[in-house]
This record gives C-alpha cells, structure tokens and sequence, in this order.
C-alpha cells in the first residue's frame, strides 16, 4: 500500500476516497466483542458536478461509506480527499462539513418534531454562523424554501404538518442552507410514493445543474440510480465490486453479482417480463459478522472456484473507465 | 357465470374522532380460479384495506359499511364471526408485508405452523407436524425438521417470509392474498419470493390476489390489474390492457413518472403534480382530479361511472366519456359495444 502514502490528489475530481474501512465492534457474548467489517477497504473518486450512484442491498456498506466519507463515523483506515486536501479532525473538518452536506433517507425521523421548518432549515446557517443580521437569516430561508418548491408562509409550521414529499424537500432544503459542494444523498426517495419521487428526482437535478451540485447518490433501486446517475458503483458485503459509467453499467455489467441484480430487477412492462432471463440468485446475503473468505460474493456466486473461496480479487480497470473486482472477469 | 370471488360496491369506512375516513369507495372486481390479481396504489390508496375487508379483519375504527363479498356465491359480508372463522386461512388467507411482526417471536415456527394445521384441519399433532415440515420443505427452506424448533429472530428476512407463505398455503386455501409480500426485502431476495409465488400457484392451482404499489412486480405476476388511487378503482382489464393501453390519466401518469431503465438518453421524469389526497377531505367528484392535467368541469362534480374501453378493460375516467370510447358497464351489452368501437378505432387507425 505504498501508493496511498504517497497520494497526490488529481484536481479534476472533488472527492477521492482511497482503501476506506470502517469496522464497529460488536459484543457477541458475554466479554467477546467481533468486528462487524461494514465497509472494507473502498475505493472511488468522484468528478467535479457529477453524480455517482452507489447501489447495493441492506447490509451491504453503503449507508456506512456515505456517513464514513462526511466524518459523521471516524473511519477505522483510509483516506478521504476533498479538494484537494485530506479531510482529518483539526480545524479544516468545519469547513468540510459546511460544504458537504447529506440528505437523509426517512423524512420522517430526520426532522425535529419541536423545531419550525424555518429554524430546521437554518441550522447550518446557524452552525456555520453565515448570516450576519435576523434578516439576513430569515431572507435566506425563504430563499431556500423557495428553491425547493415551498411557500414561505410554510417556514413557521412543523414538520407533522407536511407529507412525506414536502418533508424531504424541506430536509433537502436544509442540505443546501450552508451553500454546501458536495451533497450525500442517502436514499432520498426510497420512502416516497412514485408519483412523488419523480417529483424529488427532477428537482435534485435542477439543484444540480442550477447550483453545480456534486452528488453521492446511495439507493436500492437500480432504475432510479441509472436515471440519475453519470456513474454507478456497486457493493457488495462492504467491498466494491464494479464500477462503470450507467450505460457501460446496464448493457455490459462483468460481475455475477451485478448481472443478477441487474435481471432480478422487475420490468414495468408484461411482455418484457416474461421475456426476461432471470438469473436468482441462491440463499441470502451472508451476515457481515461472519463474512466469507475470499472473494464477499463467493458463496453465492454460480462462477465461483477454488482461487475464489481463498483470495479476495483487486478492483480492476478491466476496459476503460469500468473497474471490477472478479478473479473471472481480469483474467 | 360463478366467480370465484366477486367483490361488488364494497365500501368501507374508518369512523375516526377527526372524521369518517372512507378508505374504500364503491370496489368491485372478479376473481377466477387460477389467476393472478394485481391491485396496484399508491399508501393510502386502499388497496391494503380492500383486502382487510374481504377478509374482515379491519382494525377498530374500521367498518364495512355497504356492497357484497361473494366466494364460490356464498355472501361474506354480514357473516357470524364463528363462519368467517371458517373462510380465513382455509379457503381465503394472507401473507403481510413485514415477516418479522408478523410471527410471534416467542413461539417456534414449527408451533406457529401447526397452530393453524390443527385449527382448520383437526389433525392429531403429530399429523400436524409431518404437514409443517411437508410445507417448509415445500417452500424451499433446507433442513425443515431442525427449522421448526427456530425462532423467527433466527432466520433471515427471506426466509421468514417463506414461512409465512407456508403458512399460508398449509391448509391450501383457493386464493391467497399477498399484501405487498416483496416490500420489505432486497431484489434478489424479492426475485426468490416471486418465482416461488408463481411456481406454488401453478401446483397448487390457487388464485392470488397481489398488493403491490411497484409496478414491476404487477407486470412480473399479474394476468389482471386494478388501478386504486384513493379509495377508488380507476381501471381494471388485463394486464397488457393496463400498461400498453391506459384508460384512466392517473394509470398514464404512474406509468410515465418511472425511470426506464432501458432508456440511455439523459431524459426528465414526467411527475404527476400535486399532493396525495387527504381522505378526510375527498373531492366531490373523481378524486384524482385536482392533480389531473386534462380535467374538466364534469371531473370536479361528479364521479365518473364504470366504463367498457375495451374487452376485458373497464375505466372510471370522463376523458373516455368525452371522447366517445367505449360503453357504460351498467349498458345492456356494454362489453360488445366497447369490442366494436375498439374495432372501429384500429380501423381508422389503420
């Protein structure tokens, strides 16, 4: 590893994480504690004002990265490069964390029943003292508000007052208040009726076009992270397996586990659907705590051999711009 | 002609201290031996509870408050509980959305297995059990004999859903309602779940009725639809007749507002505008006019009836009306009438 000592961060992109790891202990008796590896040794860089999808199903790190990459967990080992400089306790995370943001998941539990939308909003306005005079706040609420698709009268209700799409607008709101670069998205629509997503979807797009956004978009649902996303990054048990650009991603996926979570995907359309090959995978996902040997996806995988139960594979670039991580598909 | 299950004006009403909230309005559909029913809404659509009240197992302030339930013809609704006993999980059961709240996680599942064996067959226990494991085995979990001394906490989600299907389908009723079955679980975990559904239902031969809000899933299982959206159907037929024909603004609009995954090109979501309805305060006429780009007058005020659009296709929306498809359901040969000017259509089409 001596590469990652000597890393010198490239400017075209914003973030570059280098052999992230995050490991939380877990009492599993009455004195033993094991070490639940949720995310093991990941590697990424993402371009300045785009946006990288990051799929995966439960359990499987992807939460873990986006909250280890903004320093809201300590990662265990690795390196996270913003702008160019590393990001470590001292005086520059403050910085970091006004211009990363992260919007949550569940609308519901994400917003402070006692707090009005207005003060919700204004926390890192508040946090990172940006506005000088009360005025200045409250002008910039109803700024904010309003870039999100809500009235300013709105701001001096609470949350309990709004449904589920008004509630992630008004948590999406509050990601922007500190004019922040970089936005993790940490399944933003996964709780929202359809109707409604297509909704959030089109305005964290304007967002990013109108305010140069960079976006991390963590997500379940493969079509919504193929609609939104210039790339895709998929996990597995706390490893990346493969990375490539949404289309390269779509008609050419390389690892087993992405083809068979690209078939298992059900199409809205009947004729397709009974059409389609699906390939299904065999028992569920191993639990983190008793990770297997070798490859993550090996006792599962219809391809895996001997060398795969004993060595994990390294994340290549097998074609340009598409790295994978399959002892298959490198050779 | 009998139907297996005929739901008909089914409405049903949750007299809350804030209002009467009435969930389901006016449902009707047909059930045959066999198929597969998709009833596919948005959360508070009532879909779920179209369901509860079929098999009556609505919570508190919840009521059925008008229409018929007819299995095999025999009414349900108005039945002796004692009866209705009888109906559910022998010949009508279900399987619910979370597999972890719903088994008690104080008993094995072998014991919860068998409770309902012994229940509706009277079986000696040790019958009970051979049956418990036949089904565990049945539903493709390994090992059955050691499974049911287990515990729910002790198996994965999957899994736990598998023996909820086990359960369901132990006393082998004819139609089996999956109340957003694959919801709670991953996509490969929810591909595992489907395939097993459609496999059982071809050897058992039973009829599923499937709730779902992920139009994926509907298109993967379904030979018929019905589109819900507050309380109301807005249209029911086949299911190539829903997703390549789509009679009603609200189906046309689910439909476009989800990302193709086929689709390459950089292209904008087309949303439906607005906000869900609230049920406390139903609009007067079609409900999902005040989000309805092509609504009228008519649309505000009044309901719009059942509609013939095609054969096997009935919708509820005055857009059909207005441009003269079709022929009302209440019409004296409203089907054949509806056959003709689809006829008609793909002529002048042509």
């Amino acid at each position: 590893m001596s590469e990652v000592t000597a890393f010198q961060p490239d400017p075209q992109y914003l973030v570059q994480v280098r052999d992230l790891r995050e490991h939380f202990p877990i009492a599993t008796g009455f004195t033993k504690t094991t070490m639940l590896k949720a995310v093991d040794g990941v590697s990424f860089d993402i371009r300045r004002g785009e946006t990288l999808g990051l799929v995966g199903e439960s359990g499987c790190g992807k939460t873990t990265v986006g909250r280890t990459m903004l320093h809201l967990y300590k990662p265990t080992g690795g390196e996270i490069w913003f702008d160019g400089r590393k990001v470590e306790k001292g005086p520059t995370l403050n910085e970091f964390r006004r211009r990363a943001q992260l919007v949550f998941q569940d609308p519901y539990s994400s917003l402070n029943p006692r707090m009005t939308v207005g003060d919700i909003v204004a926390e890192p306005i508040d946090v990172h003292r940006l506005c000088a005079s009360r005025k200045e706040r409250n002008e910039r609420i109803q700024n904010l508000l309003s870039m999100v698709g809500l009235s300013s009268e709105q701001a001096t209700r609470y949350a309990h007052e709004f449904s589920g799409g008004q509630r992630q607008r008004i948590g999406i709101a509050r990601a922007l208040a500190s004019n922040p670069e970089f936005i993790v998205c940490d399944e933003p629509v996964s709780a929202l009726d359809v109707s409604i997503q297509a909704q959030v979807l089109n305005m964290l797009e304007d967002l990013q076009s109108q305010l140069g956004l960079t976006y991390l978009f963590i997500a379940h649902d493969l079509s919504v992270v193929k609609h939104i996303s210039n790339r895709i990054a998929v996990m597995y048990l706390g490893h990346m397996v493969e990375l490539a650009s949404s289309n390269e991603l779509h008609h050419h996926p390389l690892h087993p586990y992405t083809i068979s979570l690209l078939s298992a995907i059900p199409v809205p359309d009947p004729v397709k659907a009974r059409q389609q090959k699906r390939i299904v995978l065999k028992g569920d996902i191993p639990s983190p705590l008793r990770a297997p040997g070798g490859c993550p996806f090996n006792t599962r995988c219809s391809r895996a051999t001997e060398i795969c139960r004993h060595s994990n594979p390294a994340f290549l670039e097998v074609a340009p711009e598409h790295y994978v991580a399959c002892h298959h598909v490198s050779s | 002609m009998q139907h297996l299950l005929e739901v008909k004006n089914l409405q049903t009403t949750f007299f809350t201290p804030s209002g009467e909230v009435r969930a389901v309005g006016n449902v009707s559909f047909n059930l045959e031996p066999g198929k597969v029913l998709g009833i596919v809404g948005e959360s508070g659509s009532g879909k779920s509870v179209t369901a509860y009240s079929i098999l009556q197992i609505l919570t508190h302030p919840g009521r059925i408050v008008g229409g018929s339930v007819k299995l095999h013809g025999q009414e349900l609704v108005g039945l002796p509980e004692e009866e209705m006993r009888k109906v559910r999980g022998n010949k009508i059961s279900i399987i619910f959305q979370d597999p972890m709240t719903s088994l008690n996680p104080v008993f094995t599942i072998g014991n919860q297995l068998m409770e309902a064996i012994i229940l509706h067959t009277q079986r000696p226990r040790e019958q009970a059990r051979e049956r418990a494991i036949e089904m565990l085995r049945l539903v493709g979990i390994n090992e059955p004999e050691k499974r049911i001394h287990q515990y729910a906490y002790e198996l994965s989600g999957g899994m736990r859903q598998r023996v909820m299907i086990a359960m369901a389908l132990a006393c082998e009723p004819d139609i089996l309602i999956a109340d957003e079955p694959t919801t709670a679980l991953d996509v490969t975990i929810q591909a595992q779940i489907l395939e097993l559904m459609l496999e059982l239902q071809k050897k058992l031969g039973m009829a599923i009725i499937m709730i779902t809000h992920d139009l994926g899933v509907i298109a993967n299982m379904c030979d018929e639809v019905v589109v819900m959206y507050a309380g109301r159907i807005c249209e029911r037929g086949t299911a190539p007749e829903i997703f390549y024909n789509p009679r009603h603004e609200y189906t046309r609009g689910l439909l476009r507002s989800i990302p193709n995954i086929d689709n390459d090109e950089k292209s904008r979501l087309i949303p439906i505008m607005g906000t869900p309805v609230d049920l406390l305060n139903l609009p007067k006429g079609c409900p999902f006019a005040p989000r309805c780009e092509r609504a009228m007058k008519v649309c505000l005020n009044q309901f719009p009836e059942e509609y013939w659009v095609a054969k096997d296709h009935i919708a509820s929306c005055w857009v059909n009306v207005l441009e003269k498809v079709g022929a009302p359901l209440a019409e004296l040969g409203g089907q054949e009438a509806a056959q003709q000017m689809a006829r008609e259509g793909e002529e002048a089409a042509q």
